[in-house]
């Protein structure tokens, strides 16, 4: 009896464990779009408003499409997550971070980029969502790697 | 090859930045390679999640992070994990110094 109990709140457990799983693990819509619109649709942040409380630390020109070195931060209060975005990538959403209590809304990475362009980098604050562009140039294309 | 990491995790003026570096090849569907890339980071700072990474192949080969935690203390421990889109996960554990 009690085994038959175990094993049915076990498999209760595993199912019910299984969307939150899902849920945690990764934005496949938001990440496979295929424009810059529809990545921020994706994050459900269509239509940030422009801010100067992003910023973005970056090369005006990069030599190296395969690695660009980014700085992001937000001086937005209650900051809680930011987005980088590619605008003529392939796929343009690049990355998501999610700021818990504790961190600061500070990110340093490198990407690839295909061709010159703008990197939108979105912040989400207290339900909101601003943005902030800056234009890098790259001479060598990095999406071939 | 997914292969080893290193991370450093500094002590600065009223925060700790966590250095991290993943060995990981990070292919992209433009390439000739399948594609295979991290997906989801996480960063802990004495067990509990501060930071939660979702990212894509447009990401560098060998990716390398810096994290920013808000204060923090000599010895805290700090953990970064990842897993990627071919189930392949990998982690590292160091205090701050």
């Amino acid at each position: 009896m009690n085994r038959l109990r175990r094993t049915v709140l076990g498999a209760l457990a595993a199912w019910l464990a299984t969307p939150l799983a899902a849920l945690a693990a990764w934005n496949e819509s938001a990440f496979g779009a295929k424009t810059p619109q529809d990545a921020l649709k994706g994050i459900g942040a269509a239509n940030p408003a422009p801010s100067k409380e992003i910023v973005i630390d970056a090369p005006q020109i990069a030599e190296n499409g395969a690695v660009v070195p980014i700085e992001i931060s937000s001086n937005i209060p209650g900051t809680s997550s930011l987005a980088v975005v590619l605008e003529k990538n392939p796929f343009p959403l690049a990355a998501k971070f999610d700021f818990m209590e504790g961190a600061a809304p500070f990110v340093k990475l490198n990407v690839k980029m295909a061709e010159t362009a703008d990197v939108r980098v979105v912040a989400t604050a207290g339900g909101r969502h601003y943005s902030a562009t800056r234009e890098i140039k790259v001479t060598i294309g990095g999406c071939g790697g | 090859m997914a292969g080893p990491m290193k991370m450093r995790a500094t002590l600065g003026s009223g925060h700790t930045d966590v250095r991290v570096l993943m060995t990981h090849p990070m292919t992209t569907a433009q390439s000739n390679q399948p594609l295979h890339f991290i997906q989801n980071i996480t960063v802990k700072q004495n067990g509990k999640a501060v930071v939660e990474a979702q990212i894509s192949q447009a990401i560098s080969r060998n990716p390398v992070f810096t994290f920013r935690i808000k204060g923090g203390a000599k010895g805290d421990k700090i953990e970064v994990s990842w897993l990627d889109n071919k189930g392949e996960t990998s982690s590292i554990e160091a205090a701050v110094a």
